[in-house]
């Protein structure tokens, strides 16, 4: 019997999963050792839990969504949460910082008909969670490592360390030295350095390194308000 | 005949689309009372939490809204701002623009075509279950995929919301020997791309008709795809900043998204058919021999047949992307500097799946005063809902399984982004200038 794999949405743009449907070269294969149980993006034919894997994409925005997380808990193994919305809230979340109420009456007409909550909030705010994989969007690379490893037993792999060892790798220089700022430093790797490569600074998404000071979470405001420190 | 006279149908989590939505479809005495395509996809507030941003963020808050198409949020977005400020954009430039969005284009089309609508047509119901029985089919169409993908991480430093882009331009423009790699790429890719024309022309179209009127960038001399004249096939036409005199949009109450219908004409469709009905003779001649060979005529008023268009689009877009190349001189540099002027700016491109319209008001230092988005599929929702009722009407014999089967469907022929159409700004009524 092959493991069962499920994949979820929740407040978030459809990049995350879609980075799964970006594996070109492995799709078929990863379909080849998995039963795709759940995964509306791409099936019609859906089946019930429990899942082995449960990969979750998107932020907790609505009542129902609260629910529906906690089942998905319960009919799930392994949850991983895949991106920011999912991990730290996502870009959505910046109405954390604001009134939900006028962000609705800026946006609609007849705000009564949306039902919302005041806040975006991670994933792990409301259920527990067995793996992060960061970045908005994800890396197809981590992705696929945590996938390989969950189906073979193992831990999946993910770096430790900032950007900033990303840029060395690549041979990039240094940003920072024409005056550039770049929030590499304190940014959890996994991108492969992506922005410096194109001469512009790091502009955090994906969230704060371990070990990021505590007084430099701000700068990751835009896409990770709600990483934990 | 068993059937009942009165019952009513829901379709609650439509498959195979980009986003969260579902169909209502009701029925009394025979006939379809009501159909709504009901978007429950959470809203993400996009035109509130602009308010206040720098400008130059735009193209990075914006392309979070659809990760399938980000680079025609991204687009709109730089036309907008640039308005606002009166920059004229070099036309290396506005190349490096049009191949980049080919690259969206063609990975779009060919997500579409391969993995989320032939499924329907063939009847199995995902592209895993398609590739268990025509495997080198999927094959073909996950290379093509990748092939888009390759010029969007190429141009633009990664598929799923670009790094490159900012507004003026990109932040480094790419060397001529890494389009060169590309183009190697694009000429295989080219083959593909006729094969599945060749390929969704022998499916299987259900005989449908819709009226509606189309609407779609024009731009005469060229397919319109990262500008144009918005221009409808009944002699409409009109300056992108007076799209919303134009497009009037309505809340409805089952939906996180808007209604849209063109002011004193009525509901409108925008689209891969609407701009090969506006636009075909200025396809590529390969594009039109193609299309010819497929059957596709002047026009197309099949929604079903809109998968034929779109994998003559992605024959256009990989030919299109080979000329840019082609020509390529890398633009220094490669943006021109914004000076903020405070005011409005409008932008619209041809996002795969139809027109988005972008407006915003910047204050004289460069913040956002305030946003407007009109994504494609809230400007379509009026006319799928239509074509459901015409095209459930006669098929209500089919059992509830069988029905909601091809209503879902149909409703996949508009290739919906209800990411998108969620994120949606309705000023209201009373508040609009």
């Amino acid at each position: 019997m092959k493991p069962k794999l499920a994949v979820w949405k929740f407040a978030s743009c459809d990049g995350c999963q879609l980075s799964l449907l970006d594996c070109e070269d492995e799709l078929l294969e990863i379909a080849a050792h998995v039963q795709i149980a759940h995964f509306l993006e791409a099936s019609s034919a859906s089946v019930c839990g429990p899942y082995d894997i449960s990969l979750v994409e998107g932020s907790v925005t609505t009542p129902l969504d609260v629910e529906r997380i906690r089942q998905v808990r319960a009919d799930s193994k392994q949850l991983i949460t895949i991106g920011a919305c999912a991990t730290a809230g996502g870009i959505q979340a910046l109405r954390n910082f604001a009134d939900v109420d006028e962000f609705r009456s800026i946006v609609y007409a007849r705000p009564e008909f949306i039902d919302t909550l005041a806040e975006s909030t991670p994933i792990a705010a409301v259920v527990p969670v067995d793996y992060e994989l960061r970045g908005c969007p994800i890396d197809r690379g981590q992705l696929l490592e945590t996938l390989s490893a969950l189906l073979n037993g193992r831990r999946p792999r993910g770096p430790l360390h900032s950007v900033c060892f990303e840029c060395k790798t690549r041979g990039t220089t240094c940003v920072l030295v024409k005056g550039t700022p770049c929030l590499g430093p304190a940014t959890q790797a996994g991108c492969g350095a992506l922005c410096p490569a194109y001469g512009r600074g790091c502009y955090g998404c994906f969230g704060p390194a371990t070990g990021a000071p505590a007084h430099a979470k701000k700068v990751f405001n835009l896409f990770n308000s709600g990483a934990p420190s | 005949m068993t059937h009942r006279l009165d019952r009513s149908l829901q379709v609650s989590a439509l498959s195979r689309v980009e986003g969260e939505g579902a169909m209502r479809l009701v029925t009394a005495g025979g006939r379809v009372e009501s159909v709504a395509l009901e978007i429950y996809e959470p809203p993400r507030f996009f035109e509130a939490l602009l308010r206040g941003r720098t400008m130059g963020e735009v193209t990075d808050i914006t392309a979070r809204i659809c990760g399938i198409c980000p680079v025609a949020y991204q687009m709109s977005a730089c036309h907008a701002m640039e308005d606002a400020c009166g920059t004229n954009i070099p036309v290396p430039i506005q190349d490096l623009r049009r191949l980049l969005y080919c690259g969206e284009w063609i990975s779009s089309h060919a997500l579409h075509i391969y993995l989320l609508h032939a499924p329907d047509f063939l009847g199995y119901d995902s592209v895993v279950e398609l590739a268990q029985a025509h495997r080198p089919l999927v094959e073909r169409g996950l290379r093509l995929k990748k092939a888009g993908n390759a010029i969007l991480q190429t141009v633009g430093g990664r598929a799923i919301h670009p790094v490159n882009v900012r507004l003026g331009g990109f932040y480094r423009s790419p060397s001529r020997a890494e389009l060169q790699e590309l183009a190697v790429t694009l000429r295989s890719a080219l083959d593909d791309a006729l094969a599945t024309v060749r390929w969704v022309a022998g499916f299987d179209f259900p005989d449908f008709a819709h009226e509606h009127e189309y609407l779609a960038l024009v731009s005469p001399g060229c397919y319109a795809i990262e500008s144009g004249v918005p221009t409808t096939d009944r002699g409409l036409s009109f300056p992108v900043r007076d799209f919303e005199s134009h497009v009037i949009e309505e809340q409805v109450p089952h939906s996180t998204a808007l209604h849209a219908r063109l002011a004193g004409r009525g509901r409108y469709l925008t689209g891969p058919l609407a701009r090969y009905s506006l636009s075909q003779q200025w396809l590529s001649p390969l594009a039109r021999m193609a299309a010819a060979q497929a059957g596709l005529g002047e026009t197309c008023r099949n929604p079903f047949r809109s998968i034929v268009v779109r994998a003559v689009e992605t024959v256009y877009a990989v030919e299109e992307a080979l000329r840019l190349i082609d020509g390529y001189v890398p633009p220094q540099p490669a943006h021109v500097d914004l000076i903020p002027l405070s005011g409005k700016g409008f932008g619209a491109t041809e996002a795969p799946r139809g027109t988005l319209f972008h407006r915003y008001e910047i204050s004289a230092s460069g913040d956002i005063v305030s946003a407007r988005i009109t994504p494609p599929t809230s400007q379509n929702q009026a006319a799928i809902e239509d074509d459901l009722r015409l095209f459930a009407g006669p098929r209500l014999e089919l059992d509830d399984h069988e029905l909601a089967h091809a209503c879902e469907s149909a409703i996949r022929c508009y290739d919906p982004c209800i990411s998108c159409a969620t994120h949606f700004l309705e000023l209201t009524v009373e508040r609009r200038l």
